[in-house]
């Protein structure tokens, strides 16, 4: 049986980095919401967030998190696309890959029907995507910028730093539809 | 497609959160700082506490040390500009750093006014010792605050003093009437909106370090409880016994600044602190300076 968005309960790794604002917008979306930064906050979980800050502290204090996670689904925004990409998707992505801030943008483009405003900051470019790998959306440069593959998704965006919810909203029903 | 907005300018503040901000001298001192976890590092010639030593003039890095820096780490590269030095930040804007801070721990340039950050790409961060201070500089254009505490002494004492203070004068201002903060906002200079915001978010409305004399894993987690976003730490680094193991210890600690179990973990036989100092013994009090 498939369950309801108020029933789930979405894990934010919140070890470093842009955290709170996913949970603000789960909260916005009526799901249950936790921060987490032990193994032990894993438990009762039915998806996780990695949000954008820096993959290489993130990957130094992620410890047994990583093992655990694999199971859930798990979205990944800038820096968790990274770590993603590094451990559990068939994506090449380069870090940092448009320059300094001073070459961060914002940019419109589509997904799903809808209007997407992405916020890219000192952004990682997806590269390379694997058979297995769905491009769900590209930016205005024709470089993709949402990928999804079985149960992970990744942005090089930050949909967690604007208003729309509707990335967030695709997760959801991705864990409603597998569940 | 746009660039240097608002937006992006206080976004990547926000990816700062939760993370420590190490002052580096060199490229290898970077790496270090990179590997222990650090989330961005502060491009300097010297740390707060040899500034104080040499005493004279402190500016700007050479920038030849600045791209060295740049060139060895992948994290975000931050740089110190004198209070109302508008000319280093056209430097710093030009090498294209990630973050500028007009610091107090250089000698001031200007004493009648502060950068005017609107007119710049880079985003800016700044001190404050108070809730009228970070305002007014927040109504300049800063992306960023931070406490002063006092640089390169190794006593948390300042920052903890310029958290609470900002904390309890936003809970005033929260329960104060609107002729109230009307006269508060004129009296400190600050446009009322920013004020109304301020008591709306119960925070400010930018991202919120501290900084200037944390030296502790405990420092860094007390800072957090009291609420601050994150963390920078000067010499408290690179002028204890044992760098890379404090280092680590810090980002630890403010990752999981609630959970005491993991705090003494870290906390454990980490060497020599620096050589940190009274406040009353200070023969220059950094905080004071700007206004």
């Amino acid at each position: 049986m498939q369950k309801e968005v108020g029933k789930l309960k979405i894990g934010v790794l919140a070890l470093q980095g842009a955290f709170f604002e996913h949970v603000e917008i789960l909260e916005k979306l009526g799901v249950q919401t936790s921060e987490v930064r032990t193994v032990e906050d894993l438990a009762g979980l039915d998806g996780l967030i990695i949000p954008g800050g820096e993959s290489t502290t993130m990957n130094l204090l992620i410890g047994e998190i990583k093992k655990v996670m694999k199971k859930l689904p798990i979205f990944g925004t800038c820096a968790g696309a990274i770590i993603l990409a590094q451990n559990f998707m068939d994506i090449e992505v380069e870090r940092n890959a448009y320059g300094s801030q001073l070459d961060s943008f914002e940019d419109d483009f589509q997904f799903n029907g809808h209007n997407i405003h992405g916020i890219f900051i000192r952004a990682p470019k997806i590269l390379k995507v694997g058979d297995g790998v769905e491009v769900l959306a590209k930016n205005s440069k024709d470089e993709i910028v949402l990928v999804r593959e079985d149960r992970y998704l990744a942005s090089t965006f930050h949909p967690e730093l604007t208003e729309d919810t509707k990335i967030h909203e695709y997760f959801l029903d991705m864990i409603i539809q597998n569940s | 497609m746009k660039k240097n907005t608002t937006k992006l300018k206080k976004g990547l503040a926000q990816m700062f959160k939760g993370g420590v901000i190490m002052d580096v001298v060199t490229a290898d001192e970077a790496k270090i700082a990179e590997d222990a976890g650090a989330c961005a590092v502060m491009a300097l010639e010297r740390v707060p506490s040899d500034i104080r030593k040499d005493g004279g003039v402190a500016r700007m890095s050479d920038p030849k040390l600045i791209k060295e820096i740049q060139k060895a780490v992948t994290i975000p590269v931050m740089a110190k500009v004198r209070i109302g030095h508008f000319v280093e930040a056209q430097i710093l804007e030009a090498l294209k750093v990630d973050y500028i801070d007009e610091s107090e721990v250089l000698t001031p340039a200007d004493e009648r006014f502060h950068i005017v950050k609107t007119d710049f790409n880079v985003p800016f961060v700044c001190g404050c010792t108070y809730l009228g201070e970070a305002l007014r500089r927040i109504d300049e254009g800063a992306m960023m605050m931070r406490t002063k505490g006092e640089a390169g002494t190794g006593n948390v004492v300042e920052a903890v003093r310029h958290a609470r203070t900002v904390n309890d004068e936003i809970a005033m201002l929260q329960k104060a009437a609107a002729a109230k903060r009307k006269a508060w906002a004129e009296k400190e200079r600050v446009p009322v909106a920013l004020v109304n915001e301020v008591c709306k978010l119960g925070r400010l409305p930018i991202v919120n370090f501290a900084a200037g004399g944390i030296a502790t894993p405990a420092d860094a987690a007390m800072m957090m409880q009291l609420g601050v976003d994150g963390v920078f730490v000067g010499s408290g680094i690179f002028k204890s016994s044992h760098p890379e193991k404090r280092a680590r210890s810090i980002v630890e600690a403010t990752t999981h600044f609630k959970d005491a179990d993991i705090l003494a973990k870290v906390s454990e036989d980490l060497g020599d602190c620096m050589e940190s100092k009274q406040i009353s013994d200070l023969e220059h009090r950094y905080a004071e300076r700007g206004w």
